[in-house]
């Protein structure tokens, strides 16, 4: 079975992130760039996938040059090889001008199925596996807690508020995960110094036959036109529970005609 | 910059999942989609769908209802919503397209903005007359004013950050054909699996939320956080944490991985405030918390805290709460 698993880097989460007031877009430098939390799973799910029925994982990762990094974890983690698109004309791209490249780059490679993380931490779009079904023309598995593949058929348990929906498509298929679906291995030792050995394709968007000026900030589809830090919230009130400190809580949701 | 001007505003109705009439989120959208024209509801179901939304919609400002029902659409995942919506939008050419923001609703704008070759903003918490819209990026922490430049603007309006405002419409029904491309029947949805039946309202959509983190110390202690809530009338949450550990299951999670609530009132009870849990919660408009660490992070965000054991403090305000009513 071929494999893909798409993978971003994004700044860490548990690090302060801004956007750069030179262009409105994601500050790169301002934060430590690791692989988005919820690709780990979709990674792995991918080995599971590949050590149940054999075949090789592809990861396909469109970002800047650091984000290699991104791609040796997962490579040392045990995916096969890597394509890596990197242009400097994606700087400021938009959702759907991503998913153009990325449907342009998986035209390119050949898959069953397409796997990635349900959510980034940086954009929180969730829309890639419906921009890419879209444009692909295959069918979208997105959210899953639960992913099954037997006889061509991609059968997903998509998370849903108190339960989940059953789905099924044929492949090829593109399937999105959340971080109840399995737990990500560490990478070993070993996976690490093998990851140094694996193939990383670079690719531009001329080699993926995207003419460059249809992409990045001065084209996207939607523009930043200012951002603010949230105003602080003013210091609210804390007490010590010395017997009364529930007293004092029920009294200040009064105050706020909560009760 | 693509022009929004005061026209007809397409608003994909989010019908309630009980079959009965339609979702907050649907009263919102409608009110948000009112700043830039006349908004159209738009409702996709099985039969007899719209009648049931019809009162509501036409009492929350809708002119028109376009009525796209088939058996055929619940039975295919996202993409035969998106595909009706294409085809109004191509018919009726209007200023803009406004869903809300559900897992669902965004993953049909994505597919829309594809499909009509125009820009989608998501998670949206206010739009202006002139199409710049407002939302909050990294964990609450940045607001950002967005346009779509390219094509018909489409919208996702974040749950609890509009609130519903009544406006007369006429809610004058027009009947959409419906014809789903094979593309559009790519993803059956073979089932729908409700496994937490709760009396208490959606997390996302509660106008109060009490969740409870690694401080409440096991599953069978959630309980005081559930008779909080209750008290209330309020949805109950989970950090990441607790949901680790075990005490709840994982689709109450509040946080960068689980869900994103903005609620009147939010009570944060023994979780400390790491920023995985502020992602999920920091835009709440009133934030109350009982910790007993009078330094953990929480109490930087918090209107009202309260330095405590949570098993003295939460049942005691229970109580109180109770005895008031």
């Amino acid at each position: 079975m071929d494999i893909v698993v798409l993978v971003k880097q994004v700044p860490d989460s548990g690090s302060e992130r801004n956007l750069d007031p030179a262009d409105n877009t994601v500050a790169r430098g301002s934060a430590d760039n690791v692989v988005n939390e919820i690709d780990e799973y979709a990674i792995e799910e991918a080995l599971q996938l590949k050590e149940a029925h054999g075949g090789e994982v592809t990861v396909l990762t469109v970002g800047p040059e650091s984000a290699a990094d991104a791609i040796r974890k997962a490579l040392s983690m045990g995916a096969d090889k890597a394509v890596h698109v990197v242009d400097d004309a994606m700087h400021g791209a938009c959702a759907p001008q991503t998913s153009a490249v990325l449907a342009a780059a998986l035209q390119q490679i050949p898959f069953d199925i397409v796997l990635c993380g349900a959510e980034s931490t940086d954009g929180q779009l969730s829309v890639m596996p419906a921009l890419l079904a879209e444009r692909l023309g295959i069918p979208q598995l997105s959210g899953a807690r639960k992913l099954t593949v037997e006889g061509g058929v991609a059968r997903v348990e998509r998370q849903t508020d108190g339960g989940y929906w059953a789905l099924e498509a044929p492949l090829p298929a593109i399937v999105s995960t959340w971080d109840t679906i399995n737990e990500p291995r560490y990478p070993s030792f070993k996976g690490i110094m093998a990851a140094k050995k694996k193939p990383v394709q670079k690719k531009s968007l001329a080699d993926l036959g995207i003419d460059p000026s249809t992409v990045g900030l001065a084209t996207a589809t939607s523009q930043v036109l200012d951002f603010a830090g949230r105003p602080p919230k003013g210091a609210g009130v804390k007490v010590d529970d010395e017997g009364d400190g529930a007293a004092k809580l029920v009294d200040f949701l009064a105050t706020q005609k909560i009760v | 910059m693509a022009e929004v001007n005061g026209s007809e505003v397409l608003v994909l109705v989010e019908l309630n999942p009980a079959g009965e009439g339609v979702r907050k989120t649907t009263l919102e959208a409608l009110t948000a989609a009112r700043a830039l024209g006349e908004p159209s509801a738009v409702v996709v179901g099985g039969p007899g769908a719209a009648a049931a939304a019809k009162a509501q919609l036409a009492e929350y400002g809708a002119q028109r209802v376009y009525v796209a029902e088939s058996e055929e659409v619940d039975q295919y995942l996202v993409a035969p919503k998106a595909e009706v919506l294409a085809q109004l939008v191509a018919e009726k050419q209007p200023a803009a397209v406004v869903i809300p923001s559900s897992p669902e609703g965004k993953e049909i704008a994505g597919r829309l903005a594809i499909k009509t070759g125009s820009g989608f903003l998501t998670d949206v918490t206010e739009i202006a007359p002139d199409g710049t819209a407002t939302q909050v990026a990294f964990a609450g922490a940045t607001i950002v004013h967005s346009k779509v430049t390219v094509g018909t603007p489409i919208y996702t309006v974040r749950g609890n950050s509009v609130t519903p405002e009544p406006a007369p419409g006429a809610a004058e029904e027009e009947q959409v054909a419906v014809q789903l491309s094979d593309a559009a029947k790519a993803t059956r949805v073979v089932d729908r699996v409700v496994e937490q039946k709760s009396s208490r309202p959606e997390l996302t959509e509660a106008s109060i939320v009490v969740s409870g983190g690694r401080g409440v110390a096991s599953a069978e202690n959630f309980s005081i956080i559930e008779a909080l809530a209750d008290s209330l009338g309020a949805a109950v949450g989970a950090s990441r944490a607790a949901v680790d550990s075990g005490y709840y299951p994982h689709t109450f999670q509040v946080g960068q991985t689980g869900k994103t609530v903005s609620p009147q009132l939010y009570i944060a009870v023994g979780i400390s405030g790491a920023i995985q849990h502020r992602a999920g919660m920091q835009t709440s408009k009133t934030i109350v918390a009982v910790n007993k660490d009078p330094e953990a992070p929480i109490f930087e965000l918090a209107d009202f805290g309260v330095v405590g054991d949570l098993n003295t403090v939460v049942p005691q305000a229970t109580e109180a709460i109770n005895a008031r009513k």
